[in-house]
């Protein structure tokens, strides 16, 4: 039974939640309305940069000065496929501990957790040492594995959420109704699983995407993804606003959208199951 | 009803995880743990052999360690106090009917979809740059003298930037714990008299404690190691004042190549990290079996 909130009540708060929710999402529009204007328009003051005629050249600037669509291939193969690598190892993982627990399980568990926590510059030398010394610098195959390696910890958790959610009962009235082992991975549980399977995928290619210490340190130029390219705009070239918006609203964008239809998962994913 | 048969099959499904994430942490850690112990700079390659603690020595004697220990220690603590308390109060402004809920909801959440690069130089150039930056126009307009944001305080600019990333996962967490609390009881409360500010702090902050406690330790976790933020906006200075723990082992290690000093430094990262995690690890933990 929910209270009844008065009309009055409920404009004074929608005025203030939308005055603060833009206010926070400020940098963010602005940086896409920055994008749609002249270099010379963008330094103005605000007021006459929004007045200044609308314009499309910062992103075509964009693509022919600096390699784009190189810098957005590596960022999707590399945020893809370290997740699609990591769901490989984690899937038989998760699933084994979510329907065949043992004493050890939830130790297990937890250890993997652990290594989440370690600092990554705690193993930066020896991995960026290792990575020169057999010619995985700056290649998109060194960035995957350690990409696997740094999410695969998230990606069994999540996975172990949404598998231990599944009930086992089902599992013995197809068996009492005679289904082979077979048909009973692939028309009982396999349907079961997909939704936490594509929500684990979404949340993870968000992190790996954005991720900023790996990509910053192991990559230059050929493996370079898009952190590694907007951060190349550190200086002086940062100075061309408009084009810096331009490749900065290019970068996140696909995310910001991916990103909207995963809140739930979000929640799961970063508080370990401790916050439902 | 696991069956010696399905333990074994079990163990084997399991196997391909734990050997990568054992190999993953144990042999790097273990090198890292190596060189922190030996003299080992790449400049220098005459200079070998052991060195026993004085890498450690030299690190945690260096004057940048102990602004780099502040330092971090700072940006830990300004953020989480802004995303805690900021989160809290959004939290409960999104928990109100309103209209366009799911617009103003997306609004909130999209900093945290935004790559840190990315978020670091349009904060630096768009909003804090004291020529061309907004804030410097604002400033302007109100006929007053730009600010040089970066340059004058860079570590507080670098915690509004980082807490402007982590504001809206505390406020998606805590809204998440707040839409689980007990709608009757509250109904219960306010027809026994209890006003908004008793039912607040009796009910909804015990409520949320949970929720505070892991949105501060897992942002600790993430905050500790801070990075491409300080990387692109200030390189960690001027001097050293926004150098923090890792931006300072990026330092020795890979711009003046000592190897040495540089792991020792990580050595002490990953101490402090495990203090962290020690409590992190007890709270997930205990939830576990709930």
């Amino acid at each position: 039974m929910a209270r009844k909130v008065t009309n009055t009540r409920k404009a004074v708060v929608t005025v203030i939640a939308w005055g603060i929710g833009l206010l926070i999402f400020f940098p963010i529009l602005w940086t896409i309305l920055m994008s749609f204007h002249a270099e010379g328009d963008a330094i103005k003051n605000p007021l006459e940069m929004l007045m200044s005629p609308w314009s499309f050249a910062s992103y075509a600037e964009v693509q022919t000065r600096s390699n784009y669509s190189l810098h957005f291939f590596n960022s999707v193969v590399i945020s893809v496929g370290s997740t699609i690598l990591a769901l490989i190892i984690a899937i038989p993982a998760a699933w084994a501990m979510a329907f065949v627990p043992g004493r050890r399980t939830k130790d297990l568990l937890m250890w993997m957790l652990s290594t989440k926590m370690m600092p990554a510059v705690g193993v930066l030398i020896p991995m960026y040492l290792g990575f020169k010394n057999i010619g995985l610098l700056d290649t998109r195959t060194g960035l995957v594995a350690v990409m696997t390696l740094i999410n695969l910890p998230i990606v069994v958790w999540m996975l172990y959420t949404y598998f231990k959610e599944i009930p086992g009962e089902i599992l013995e009235a197809a068996r009492m109704d005679g289904a082979s082992l077979r048909s009973e991975i692939l028309y009982v549980l396999t349907p079961m699983a997909v939704p936490g399977i594509a929500s684990t995928m979404l949340l993870n290619v968000i992190l790996a995407w954005n991720e900023a210490f790996w990509t910053l340190q192991l990559t230059t130029h050929d493996a370079a993804p898009l952190t590694q390219f907007i951060a190349s705009y550190s200086s002086p070239e940062g100075l061309f606003y408009a084009k810096l918006s331009a490749a900065s609203t290019m970068a996140i964008a696909p995310i910001l959208i991916l990103g909207w239809f995963s809140q739930k998962q979000l929640v799961r994913g970063l508080t370990f199951g401790a916050v439902k | 009803m696991a069956t010696q048969h399905s333990r074994f099959a079990a163990r084997l499904m399991v196997a391909p995880s734990v050997v990568l994430l054992f190999l993953w942490m144990i042999v790097p850690l273990v090198t890292t743990l190596y060189f922190s112990f030996i003299n080992y700079n790449l400049l220098n390659p005459m200079q070998t052999g052991w060195a026993g603690f004085s890498n450690y020595f030299y690190f945690v004697t260096d004057q940048a360690f102990v602004q780099a220990l502040w330092n971090t220690i700072a940006i830990v603590v300004g953020v989480l106090l802004i995303t805690v308390v900021g989160g809290i109060l959004l939290a409960l402004l999104m928990d109100m009917p309103f209209w366009g809920q799911g617009i103003v909801r997306v609004f909130v959440i999209a900093p945290f979809f935004v790559m840190p690069t990315v978020s670091a130089l349009v904060w630096k150039n768009m909003f804090m740059n004291p020529v061309n930056g907004m804030f410097a126009h604002i400033a302007k307009g109100l006929g007053l003298q730009p600010y040089d944001f970066l340059s004058q305080s860079p570590l507080l600019s670098i915690i509004v930037i980082v807490a402007w990333q982590w504001l809206p996962f505390a406020t998606l967490i805590l809204l998440t714990s707040l839409q689980s609390l007990d709608s009757e009881q509250q109904e219960a409360a306010e027809m026994d008299g209890a006003s908004w500010l008793s039912r607040f702090i009796y009910l909804t902050v015990p409520h949320l404690t949970r929720a505070i406690t892991v949105v501060i330790l897992i942002q600790t976790i993430f905050l500790l190691s801070v990075f491409a933020e300080i990387f692109v906006t200030t390189n960690g200075g001027p001097g050293t004042a926004s150098t923090t723990i890792t931006y300072l082992v990026y330092v020795q290690s890979l711009l003046n190549y000592d190897v040495g000093g540089g792991s020792a430094g990580g050595i002490v990262a990953v101490i402090l990290a495990n203090i962290v995690a020690f409590f992190v690890m007890r709270m997930i933990g205990k939830n576990l079996d709930a």
